[in-house]
């Protein structure tokens, strides 16, 4: 009899205890469970796609927007790349920003294309808290060599429902956006907002060029 | 003996000419600029020494790794590979002990083990086939791992991007490597010239990259060694100290 209240009364614990977590689930994809599909899913498409593992830059912007960019708060990472100069930047200077940041990101990882076949990812279990608006979800990528370490910083989007975004990401240890920061910060000491813009919009370029000859030789 | 003693000298003559560059190093003059990063502050030296490794890679590495990669077959490359690896595991094992990591230490071995008698002398990599991992730690880290700072940046000559720290524990890492302890000094220098070729022809793809993403490469550089030197000693995990950047504090962001 005893045994039987306490079953009861463990059954109602659960049943309140999923009540309670349920609404929470329903209205948020957790973090790290977004970047396993995530990632996942871009692997898996790469690996399918033959243009893109032949490092097709406009391709790889098709996949980059479709998959990917709903999922980036891109905006944040321009700005925290650019520093303090972001506030100054009007709003036509933000824009160019981040479309000539996006565009030599893309060339950063079109190279590397090539090598994703047969990747799985794996998460690693993610220490965060109730609440947490901003987390950080570690994962190996494991493949034939040394597994590559790639983590990634998201924030919780302010408003009910609309999910975790990434604004950084972390490449065998090195942050990518603060990778550029001191970078930016020296073209903008030197030359200002638009001399940044000039420098980052003449280098797409000439790794456009540098593309078109390469793919031609 | 004899043999010991050469060695003993070359580690004394390693060591002095470590310590008088780190002298000389230290007492030229400290750049204080009005854009000094904290953590470089012999940027101007750093530089110079910078494009000096650049005009020797341009000039002599690059063209023969790159003759090096389009000559060999993959698997001879990677045979070269596993070989330097295999030897860099034993000497992995000896740091993972020195930082109390016996799990680590004990595959670090088996590693070097396995390679070693079933891989044809570390030629391949048997281990990773039965999915025992590697831990690569150098000496430079297990000083990290206990605490010693790594000090400002330092770009070596032909060596590249090190720190203070690390630099000091070259010489440890020259004579933890099995490689010298080969006697033969024509075989041990022909080794280390391979082996640095085969690094190098491994980073061909990474160094165009560099030339095509970085506004400028040895801020880039810098930048990302420093990180991933300090994700090395923190195994993956170092403690969070993400700059508040402005974006949180700007409305217009969200």
């Amino acid at each position: 009899m005893k045994r039987r209240f306490f079953m009861l009364c463990w059954s109602l614990v659960t049943v309140l205890g999923a009540a309670v977590t349920l609404p929470a689930l329903a209205t948020d994809e957790a973090p790290d469970a977004l970047i396993k599909r995530l990632t996942q899913d871009v692997l898996d498409t790469i690996e399918a796609d033959k243009a893109v593992q032949a490092g097709d830059v406009a391709r790889i912007m098709v996949l980059l927007d479709q998959k990917v960019m709903p999922y980036l708060n891109f905006q944040r990472m321009t700005a925290s790349a650019v520093g303090p100069g972001w506030r100054q930047a009007t709003p036509e200077q933000r824009t160019r920003l981040e479309a000539e940041f996006k565009t030599l990101l893309v060339r950063t990882y079109a190279g590397a294309m090539s090598q994703a076949k047969n990747l799985t990812v794996e998460v690693k279990p993610m220490r965060a808290s109730q609440g947490d608006k901003e987390v950080i979800v570690r994962t190996l990528i494991k493949g034939r060599g040394d597994p590559v370490q790639l983590d990634y910083r998201l924030e919780q989007t302010p408003g009910v429902g609309a999910g975790w975004k990434i604004y950084n990401l972390n490449v065998l240890g090195v942050w990518l956006v603060d990778t550029y920061r001191s970078q930016f910060a020296q073209e903008i000491n030197a030359k200002g907002i638009d001399g940044l813009i000039a420098t980052l919009s003449e280098r797409n370029k000439a790794n456009a060029a540098d593309n078109g000859k390469s793919a031609k030789g | 003996m004899e043999n010991n003693n050469v060695k003993q000298e070359f580690t004394l003559r390693t060591t002095r000419i470590a310590c008088a560059a780190a002298l000389v190093l230290l007492t030229s003059a400290c750049a204080t600029g009005p854009n000094a990063n904290p953590r470089d502050p012999l940027e101007p030296l750093n530089r110079s020494v910078y494009s000096f490794n650049d005009a020797v890679d341009r000039a002599v590495v690059k063209p023969v790794a790159t003759a090096y990669r389009d000559v060999l077959p993959q698997p001879v490359r990677t045979g070269v590979s596993n070989f330097f690896a295999n030897l860099q595991d034993a000497w992995s094992g000896v740091n993972n002990a020195l930082q109390f990591k016996p799990r680590e230490s004990v595959e670090s071995f088996l590693r070097f083990g396995v390679n070693t008698v079933f891989g044809l002398a570390g030629l391949l990599d048997i281990a990773t086939e039965m999915r025992i991992e590697r831990h690569t730690e150098d000496f430079g880290q297990t000083l990290g791992y206990w605490g010693v700072g790594a000090g400002p940046y330092l770009v070596l000559p032909l060596l590249g991007p090190s720190t203070v720290r690390d630099t000091a524990a070259l010489p440890v890492d020259a004579q933890g490597n099995l490689l010298s302890n080969v006697s033969d000094v024509p075989a041990r220098n022909s080794a280390t010239a391979v082996n640095l070729v085969d690094r190098r022809s491994r980073l061909l793809d990474a160094s165009k990259m560099l030339d095509q993403v970085a506004l400028d490469p040895y801020t880039f550089t810098r930048d990302a060694f420093l990180q991933r030197r300090r994700n090395q000693v923190y195994d993956g995990n170092p403690p969070d100290d993400e700059v508040q950047d402005d974006a949180q504090t700007d409305p217009t962001t969200k």
